[in-house]
């Protein structure tokens, strides 16, 4: 079900752990759906120069949390910021059709771990955190549906 | 691919015994013959499918004609449900289930709501057990059909049948029972567990997938599922799956001889897992009850972790189990059943089921014992949930 390069991003994820220092950290998803993803970044004259991330959930958000964190290191956060949900599965050589929400948690966690970062260098003002549950879990609905619908062709 | 590979899913499905295997191979090819015709490859089928039936009633203590051979246990449980709710219309419409049967029956019970039935779904306690008082207490004069599960299929939890089918027996109430999880492992007899229709299937005790049975009570009202033809006595039509029926024969013949010896080994293999588990790994609960069980049923939720991560990390290391997570149940939600005794979210997302059978042994046990403490500590150094909690 899975492509190899996601096998690998779980068994052997890249870049777990905390940051102590951490400039932004975003944490997002809700232990009721089954997965959350928490990222750190470590951020120097605004370029990614460390990530690390924690996440609770499937094979699927682990890899993407994994990705995720490779693509961001050595970007600035305007380019970061530019990653897509899309993006992310991509450069996994795709994710089942039924797990792409997990890869909108992952984009979801660069933009909150970046918000958390402007908002303590006063570069914007205090925000709601997307917290990312909710579109996430209409995302889930989305998929499942075409999911159902192609199993049943 | 790991060196071994170490089957713990025998709740899922069963390899077809050689022994059975062996039964069946002469009905593909040169005993074809439909058991419809009358020349004499047709009367040799008739008679092995007839020999079959008298197996699966002696294993159920029922007689021959109260036999059906069906495509599945999936069907036998649609067949029941809704076959005596169309054919017991005209006396009421209410019928009596759990909130944790298999979707074979829910599904049924569910179409039959939208087609004008009413369905009262019996919520369990934490162990997943139903009070015969509960049903007791549901029933009304409209009241046409109590179907409640002999085992779960997830938890393991097995009913008090007998209890719940004298209160039917009493008020004069068809009773079903889905024991595709139950038989070949607890020794069954309907006279005395006043059951009147029970479903089975052959995949789940060693016999080959696409065959199952009901076992539907003289006199019991129901109509047709399958339209078409003669067959089980004009109730099910469709030519007969004659390898599949001998196969089911088999099969309950093999497990019903040996049933005390196998649920020993079993419950010894299930009763030290649990124990090993329970006392090895912290944040972890046994879901079920912890004696009225399936003799080979172990489900665990491990907290701060998900189940497709653990199912996957197992599978590295050559073990197959399953999981109640909302990943591999392919919806938003975890498992219905461990909703239903009572579990969170995220501790429902976090469960591993592990179902023994014939040919796993104690050094199986030894083997997962030996790596899963190292696989649920590094799901839990990956979760932010268990950080959480190593904090306070």
């Amino acid at each position: 079900m899975y492509s190899e390069k996601v096998m690998d991003h779980f068994m052997n994820p890249r870049n777990v752990g905390e940051i102590k220092d951490a400039d932004g950290v975003g944490q997002v998803g809700n232990p009721k759906c089954g997965d959350i993803m928490k990222m750190y970044l470590k951020i120097e004259n605004d370029i990614i120069v460390d990530a690390k991330f924690k996440t609770f959930g499937c094979g699927a958000a682990v890899a993407t949390s994994s990705m995720a964190t490779e693509l961001v290191i050595g970007k600035s956060i305007d380019e970061a910021l530019k990653i897509t949900n899309k993006a992310v599965a991509e450069s996994l050589d795709g994710l089942p059709p039924q797990k792409m929400h997990c890869s909108n948690l992952a984009e979801e966690a660069i933009k909150a771990a970046i918000d958390d970062y402007k908002i303590k260098n006063g570069l914007i003002e205090d925000v709601n955190i997307n917290q990312a549950c909710s579109r996430r879990c209409d995302d889930v609905e989305a998929h499942l549906h075409d999911f159902n619908l192609d199993d049943k062709e | 691919m790991p060196e071994k590979y170490i089957y713990f899913d025998h709740a899922a499905t069963t390899s077809v015994k050689p022994e059975v295997l062996e039964a069946m191979m002469p009905f593909f090819s040169e005993k074809f013959g439909n058991a419809s015709s009358v020349y004499g490859y047709g009367r040799e089928s008739k008679k092995y499918i007839e020999d079959s039936r008298d197996k699966v009633a002696s294993a159920l203590g029922s007689q021959s004609k109260e036999i059906f051979f069906t495509g599945s246990g999936t069907e036998a449980d649609n067949w029941a449900i809704k076959g005596v709710a169309y054919g017991n219309r005209t006396k009421g419409n209410h019928i009596i289930t759990t909130s944790i049967e298999h979707h074979a029956v829910l599904h049924s019970c569910n179409y039959l709501e939208k087609e004008g039935f009413e369905v009262t779904y019996l919520p369990v306690d934490k162990n997943g057990l139903i009070d015969p008082e509960q049903v007791r207490e549901a029933i009304r004069p409209e009241t046409i059909l109590v179907s409640i599960m002999f085992a779960n299929n997830e938890i393991g939890t097995i009913q008090p049948i007998k209890e719940i089918g004298s209160i039917t027996k009493e008020k004069g109430i068809l009773f079903h029972t889905d024991a595709v999880q139950a038989v070949g492992n607890i020794k069954i007899n309907v006279e005395d567990l006043n059951v009147d229709l029970l479903s089975l299937s052959a995949h789940k005790f060693y016999g080959p997938k696409g065959i199952g049975a009901l076992y539907i009570r003289r006199g019991t009202k129901i109509v047709p599922f399958m339209h078409g033809g003669a067959q089980e006595r004009g109730r099910r039509a469709s030519t007969e799956n004659v390898p599949g029926i001998v196969g089911l024969g088999k099969a309950i013949e093999i497990a019903n001889s040996n049933i005390d010896e196998y649920n020993r080994k079993l419950i010894g293999l299930r009763d030290r897992t649990i124990n090993e588990v329970l006392n090895k790994i912290p944040y972890v609960r046994l879901n079920g009850h912890s004696e009225k069980r399936l003799p080979g049923n172990v489900n665990f939720s491990f907290e701060f972790i998900e189940g497709e991560s653990l199912l996957l990390m197992l599978d590295m290391k050559g073990i197959a189990a399953s999981s109640g997570s909302a990943c591999t149940s392919g919806s938003l939600d975890p498992s219905h059943v461990l909703l239903a005794i009572g579990l969170p979210h995220e501790i429902a997302h976090g469960s591993l089921r592990i179902t023994f059978g014939d040919e796993n042994t104690q050094e199986d046990v030894d083997y997962f014992m030996s790596i899963l403490p190292e696989i649920i500590n590094k799901l839990r150094d990956m979760s932010p949930l268990y950080e959480a909690v190593k904090k306070q």
